[in-house]
């Protein structure tokens, strides 16, 4: 068994997130430090609040302020706190029902330990110090002895209202490329391209996925292709690649279906070292290889005749 | 409600087959796992996949972080056109569900349901935190666990259970996985440290990979293909409210109302298959499933035992099916779950005919 390929893998993206006028009003009182709930049809104050009534399926406007203290419902102490939560020492998860709401808010809990949690727990909002409108202008909570703080008696109309979020989100993986793929990106490494071939129907793939996506069954021998193929399909590309890997590309250039001797399934490449308007279907070519890279970085003419057209009639 | 509407066909899972298991599979791509029970399962029906009528599956490409994967798992299926087929992203028992209803409405004669999940690419507390609201929980990262352990906080503060009730239910499950040569964690598992108070590691599921394959056939054809077909009487899934802090963590409305869509009240069940990853989840499940002593409860170890996601809920009715296939069961219940909590909940019931 060849040694198994794996590398890590970021995947990170800021989501841009309008908001409703409910969620507004909301995130909004937060960066001003004023705790809104919305009140359903049955009177129940909803904190945070819903745009719609949960029982009814109503739309629901009506927003009612609520105090920065409450009551612990439930808790859990949390001894490891993982990235991106609220607190980076140990805390307890809290669902939080503000005094003057009916429902829990979540949120986290400083506490010096499990011991001091209870459901019941009396609790005030510590605030952020810098607000923006997000959940994350409330900091924590933390345990609060007494009664429920006063509230200011806000509208909840706000003059400059939050619109919207920015909700970044980051999750690492470790990517591993399995039997079939692993193979490959193995003899690249070597400069050699390999696929599979099905054992039904005896088509090649190209880079093999370890199934026949016709048969529907496992592929399993390893077959060397190429290095030379042929053109089957291009297209001429005028827009400037933005990645700063490609960003030395000039255009136009030609992105083609190169279908290498001895495979049934055509690769993406980019064809160089000619022309763009003098590249034609049957065209044979032969990768370049650059120091250092990882898959061919061009593939030029070869200066054979063009291939015939039939056999390639199916890979397209 | 006096429980479901007999469907206007008769459907039945007529085939099953899952994976080992295990923590990570990283010498495979996903297709690659997902191939042999593909294949298991038209081997054991003689069915090929050009007999197909109707292809659905369930699987997240949150898990490895690769967009569209599902169509790469396409061609473990042989996904040559024409190919009806559809995807759900979610547990594989919602993919079932679509391909139940194809075969109900007389849209398809036979169905493969296949769904998995390869979670050792990532780190599952911190992916499924992305599935939260965007607004109020996700940008505060909590985790599945740390969820879970307020719902097993309000059930213990409600006085339902306590920490050992805890941990006597995994217990349960995992003796009972020793049977089932699937599991990735069976026999003597420690209760362990505390992950997020109260729930330790072994009121935890495994973290791991798997895939799960079925497949379901209508009238005289499942019979042809099965010589106990487990008769689907009834499937229904309903989701709780939104907002964790609306809910009572200690009941699961939802899923006593999909049970009773699916008919699960109009006669005893003899054994449920319940898709509870924490072990204080089978109790609210079983609150709300109305289930005594006399119901066999998981006895392929359900999901304390192994947690492949997107697939275990698929799992769950793929292991009452089974029951039924050999004779064990007579009318088996399965339930799947997906979100945080309970949020979602699916409801099968499925029967064997009277010997």
């Amino acid at each position: 068994m060849p040694e198994i390929l794996k590398a890590p893998l970021t995947v990170e993206f800021p989501f841009t997130r309008s908001l409703g006028p409910v969620q507004s009003a909301f995130l909004t009182g937060l960066r001003d430090r004023v705790l809104l709930g919305a009140r359903a049809a049955n009177g129940r104050v909803l904190v945070p609040p819903a745009e719609y009534d949960p029982e009814s399926a109503e739309e629901i406007r009506d927003l009612v302020e609520v105090a920065p203290t409450g009551t612990v419902t439930t808790w859990a102490w949390n001894p490891d706190p993982r990235r991106g939560q609220p607190l980076a020492t140990p805390f307890a998860w809290v669902l939080v029902r503000l005094d003057g709401a009916d429902t829990g808010l979540l949120h986290a809990l400083d506490a010096p330990g499990p011991e001091a949690v209870r459901t019941g727990l009396r609790v005030r909002v510590r605030w952020a110090v810098e607000r923006r409108g997000a959940i994350t202008d409330i900091a924590c909570f933390v345990p609060h002895d007494g009664p429920p703080a006063p509230t200011t008696g806000h509208s909840g109309v706000f003059a400059d209202p939050v619109t919207g979020i920015l909700a970044p989100a980051r999750l690492d993986y470790t990517y591993t490329p399995g039997r079939a793929l692993g193979a490959h990106l193995a003899a690249l490494a070597e400069r050699r391209v390999v696929g599979e071939r099905c054992p039904s129907c005896r088509k090649v793939y190209v880079p093999p996925r370890g199934a026949c996506p016709t048969c529907g069954i496992a592929t399993a021998e390893q077959v060397d292709v190429g290095p030379r193929g042929t053109v089957t399909t291009f297209c001429v590309v005028n827009i400037k690649a933005t990645h700063t890997a490609n960003s030395d590309i000039e255009v136009p250039y030609v992105y083609a279906h190169i279908a290498l001797d001895g495979a049934d399934l055509p690769l993406h490449g980019r064809v160089g070292g000619v022309p763009h308007d003098r590249v034609r279907m049957g065209m044979r070519v032969e990768p370049v290889w650059t120091p250092g890279s990882l898959h061919p970085d061009h593939y030029r003419p070869t200066g054979e005749p063009d291939a015939d057209h039939d056999p390639h009639r199916d890979r397209r | 409600m006096t429980g479901a509407r007999r469907p206007a066909r008769d459907v039945a899972v007529v085939a099953f087959a899952q994976t080992p298991h295990r923590r990570a599979t990283e010498e495979v791509s996903e297709v690659e796992m997902l191939m042999p029970v593909l294949h298991a399962v038209l081997a054991r029906t003689g069915l090929r996949t050009a007999d197909i009528g109707f292809t659905c599956s369930g699987s997240s490409d949150y898990l490895a972080g690769r967009p569209f994967s599902f169509t790469l798992a396409l061609d473990g299926v042989g996904a040559w056109p024409p190919i009806a087929e559809s995807h759900v992203e979610t547990d594989g028992a919602w993919a079932f569900h679509e391909a139940w209803i194809k075969l109900i409405t007389g849209a398809a004669d036979t169905a493969l349901v296949y769904a998995w999940g390869k979670s050792s690419a990532g780190s599952p507390r911190d992916i499924l935190t992305r599935q939260l609201d965007p607004y109020y929980l996700a940008p505060l990262w909590p985790d599945s666990v740390s969820l879970a352990a307020l719902q097993a906080r309000a059930l213990i503060d409600a006085g339902v259970v306590d920490e050992r009730g805890l941990a006597a239910v995994a217990t349960r499950n995992r003796a009972a996985a020793v049977a089932n040569p699937h599991a990735q964690l069976s026999g003597d598992v420690p209760r362990g440290d505390y992950v997020v108070r109260p729930l330790r590691t072994g009121d935890c599921p495994p973290v791991g990979d798997g895939a799960a394959a079925l497949i379901l056939a209508a009238g005289d054809r499942a019979r042809e293909l099965c010589e106990r077909p487990a008769w689907i009487r009834g499937v229904d899934h309903r989701v709780e409210a939104h907002a964790l802090g609306l809910r009572d963590l200690t009941d699961s409305p939802s899923t006593r109302l999909a049970a009773e869509r699916a008919g699960a009240f109009d006669r005893p069940v003899d054994t449920a298959e319940l898709h509870a990853p924490f072990s204080h989840q089978e109790i609210v499940l079983r609150r709300a499933l109305r289930l005594g002593d006399d119901v066999l409860l998981n006895p392929s170890g359900g999901a304390l035992a192994a947690h492949p996601l997107m697939a275990a809920g698929l799992i769950r009715i793929g292991e009452a099916a089974t029951r039924v296939h050999r004779g064990r069961s007579d009318r088996a219940l399965a339930h799947a779950t997906s979100g945080p909590c309970l949020q979602q909940n699916l409801v099968a019931v499925v029967e064997g005919d009277l010997r």
